[in-house]
């Protein structure tokens, strides 16, 4: 069981027309998902991850491609697929005048089998609010509800699109615990998010999507070892002009790779205890004062700058080591 | 419940049923307005005998012998087939002036001859009437006679009053706006809230959400239709000559013709606006058109046949012929046979159409 494959998606490709020109939202995607794993796809808006995952869910028509879920094809055996998958969508707004134990009954009815009401709230950490209409829920709380829902049939496989986008620090941390807890149940987990320490914290392994194809893939740890040192060392020079290249610092003993960044320069390095001392006594003999200096461990928001050049979350400036921008259209969706 | 039934059909139905009765709001649509309609038109439009017509002669030469004509107690007061008269006087040019302004409807000048000059707007029945009572009074005090004395028989019998003419028009609206709002705007909204979706994402029988759907609005029906014949019957003691079993077919065949209507609007609308221009652009001309406030008879025979094939025509008009007339099933098949086939045409065209997301 432990290897079997639960997804496998080839050469997706998903265009839609659009009103300026076709929009190439998916372009020759792979994926293989293995059951029992946490699959994360991660990217930022407009990457194409909520298309994709719609199309595993039965939802989308792909333009090409093939895609089989469950060792099953939407085209020839939806019912099967459809009894054996939870979905929480992007958004969805529940009705405000049902109670939450009455929408999990409702949704518990489209199953053959499936989890007790009262298990499912005990899940996602809702028991006080079965009684309570949807419309007094926080916006934490309907989407527990909305995890509760793609819970009630018991999947083998369940969806979560982007599950704590929108909410505040706390509610997002509170929900990834609710996630945490289903995993380690033999059940796969296909999650799509825009933030990097999500897919860190609940991912096995991860797809980082940009422009419609993955654009690295594995283990959160191991997609980071791929930049080669841990650590990132910022800092930033006083009254610094052009004449500071970060070329400079690149000739450092023990520094693998920097860039200018902003008004300052990152260093990414495995040992920074050692680096440290060589770019401080660097700065003095060349006469130069330190404006700040942090280190920090290299996330996979790291991974993602330095394939893409730029940042996941959007209104972030672009690194400057970055290739011109290849800029589409980006359709805000309702 | 009914073991027999599947569990998602049951619960999607009494989801359908809470979700309405819990908005205070909708309610008030579907029941206290149209009684409010019914109420505020039923007394505005009362049958009350004639009331009596003011006059205005103009001064001059031979005004007096006119008003005092028009002024003895019979011509006052009024009999059957004419109303009693109310007499002032003013100078021409100010009476004619009002009169162009519909402020008076009859102006009566007196003509050196001794005869008069009537002045009336042909197309105010009200005119007319008052100009045949004056014309009557002033013949007889000049003399004429008349040549027999008729008799009037006087019908006054629920059935044929405003009110009774309304109520089934009322009944037909509220069918029309339950199949529009209850399914077209309710099911673009679980669109915009992508809840259709969530719903195609699960292994819900779609059937089952159509016959929820429709199943509720059957339901809904009959405190609709209840509310309106008890308040007609009870409140304006309108009668009920048909049998309610054939009410209740009438009813059920029309409320699927806009049950149909209803989701064809929806069956691809993405937003509100769409929904309200699509359920708009379908509601005010058979509000205007079928006859639920005045015959459409009124209507140029040129447009009858247009008229005649709206469902809403036929709803209202089928409904009447139960209720006013008590017909039974058999004269009423024209009637079903053009709401079937809107609510079989609407339902395969939306049934084709119709997305989820
Ligand atoms: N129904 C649609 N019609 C046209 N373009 C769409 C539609 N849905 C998504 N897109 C476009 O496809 C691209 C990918 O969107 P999406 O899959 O929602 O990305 P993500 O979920 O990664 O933010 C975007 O450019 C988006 O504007
Ligand atoms: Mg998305």
């Amino acid at each position: 069981m432990s290897c079997q494959t639960v997804i496998g998606v080839r050469n997706l490709v998903k265009t839609y027309p659009g009103r300026d020109g076709p929009v190439h939202a998916v372009r020759g995607l792979d994926l293989e998902v293995q059951a029992g794993e946490c699959f994360g796809l991660l990217g930022p808006n407009g990457a194409g991850k909520t298309t994709t995952v719609e199309i595993l869910e039965g939802l989308n028509e792909p333009t090409s491609g093939e895609v089989e879920v469950l060792g099953h094809r939407w085209s020839l055996d939806a019912a099967y697929i459809r009894q054996r998958i939870g979905v929480t969508l992007q958004e969805t707004r529940f009705p405000e005048k049902a109670t939450v134990a009455e929408m999990v009954r409702l949704f518990r009815s489209f199953y053959d089998h499936g989890l007790d009401g009262a298990e499912v709230l005990r899940r996602v950490a809702l028991e006080a609010k079965a009684n309570a209409f949807v419309e007094t829920l926080s916006g934490g709380q309907q989407r527990r509800l909305a995890v509760a829902l793609a819970l009630v049939g018991d999947p083998e496989l369940l969806f979560l699109d982007e599950p704590t986008t929108g909410l505040d620090p706390q509610s997002r941390l509170q929900l990834q615990d609710v996630i945490r807890e289903l995993q380690g149940r033999g059940r796969t987990t296909v999650l799509t998010t825009h933030y990097m320490d999500e897919a860190e914290r609940l991912c096995d392994r991860v797809a980082i999507v940009d422009h419609g194809q993955v654009i690295a893939l594995g283990t959160p740890a191991e997609l980071i070892a791929r930049l080669g040192g841990e650590h990132v060392i910022e800092f930033a020079i006083e009254n610094h002009g052009t004449e500071v290249q970060a070329s400079e610092f690149a000739g450092l003993e023990g520094v693998l790779k920097a860039v200018e960044r902003g008004n300052g320069f990152e260093l990414t390095v495995s040992e920074p205890h050692r680096v440290l001392p060589r770019l401080i006594s660097h700065l003095e003999a060349t006469g130069r004062q330190l404006g700040r200096l942090t280190t920090r461990h290299v996330s996979l928001e790291d991974v993602f700058v330095a394939l893409t050049g730029r940042h996941l979350r959007d209104n972030q400036e672009p690194a400057s080591e970055a290739q011109p921008r290849t800029r589409r259209p980006r359709r805000v969706r309702a | 419940m009914i073991p027999s039934i599947r569990p998602s059909l049951r619960e999607l139905y009494c989801a359908r049923l809470r979700e309405f009765y819990r908005q205070p709001a909708r309610v008030f649509w579907v029941y206290g307005f149209p009684m409010i309609m019914a109420l505020v038109l039923g007394l505005a439009f009362q049958n009350r005998p004639p009331e009596s017509a003011a006059v205005v002669v103009a001064e001059g030469p031979g005004s007096e012998s006119i008003v005092a004509a028009l002024s003895v107690p019979e011509a006052r007061e009024g009999r059957a087939g004419r109303p009693g008269l109310r007499v002032t006087t003013r100078p021409f040019a100010e009476a004619d002036r009002r009169l162009r302004t519909g402020r008076e409807i009859l102006v009566i000048e007196p003509r050196t001859d001794g005869g008069v000059v009537y002045h009336y707007d042909p197309t105010r029945a009200e005119a007319n009437l008052a100009r045949a009572a004056v014309d009557d009074v002033l013949q007889r005090a000049q003399g004429r006679v008349d040549v027999f004395e008729p008799k009037d028989a006087l019908v006054q019998e629920p059935g044929s009053r405003y009110i009774d003419f309304l109520i089934p028009g009322l009944i037909g609206l509220n069918t029309m706006g339950g199949g529009l709002w209850g399914i077209g705007f309710f099911l673009v909204n679980m669109r915009i809230g992508k809840l259709l979706k969530r719903f195609a994402a699960t292994p819900m029988p779609r059937q089952d959400f159509l016959l929820a759907l429709l199943g509720s609005r059957l339901t809904f029906l009959l405190p609709d239709v209840t509310v309106l014949l008890l308040l007609g019957r009870l409140v304006f003691g309108m009668p009920i000559r048909g049998s309610l079993l054939t009410l209740a077919v009438v009813v059920v065949v029309g409320a699927l013709a806009f049950a149909g209507i209803g989701l064809l609007v929806a069956s691809r609308a993405e937003t509100t606006e769409t929904v309200s221009g699509l359920m708009n652009a379908v509601m005010i001309p058979m509000w205007l058109l079928s006859g639920v406030f005045f015959s459409s008879e009124r209507y140029p025979a040129a447009m009858q046949p247009l008229i005649q094939a709206l469902p809403l025509t036929q709803l209202t008009s089928g409904l009447r012929a139960v209720i006013l007339e008590g017909v039974g099933l058999e004269s009423l098949v024209p009637h079903l046979l053009i709401l079937s086939a809107w609510a079989i045409g609407t339902f395969w065209v939306a049934l084709r159409i119709f997305r989820w997301s």
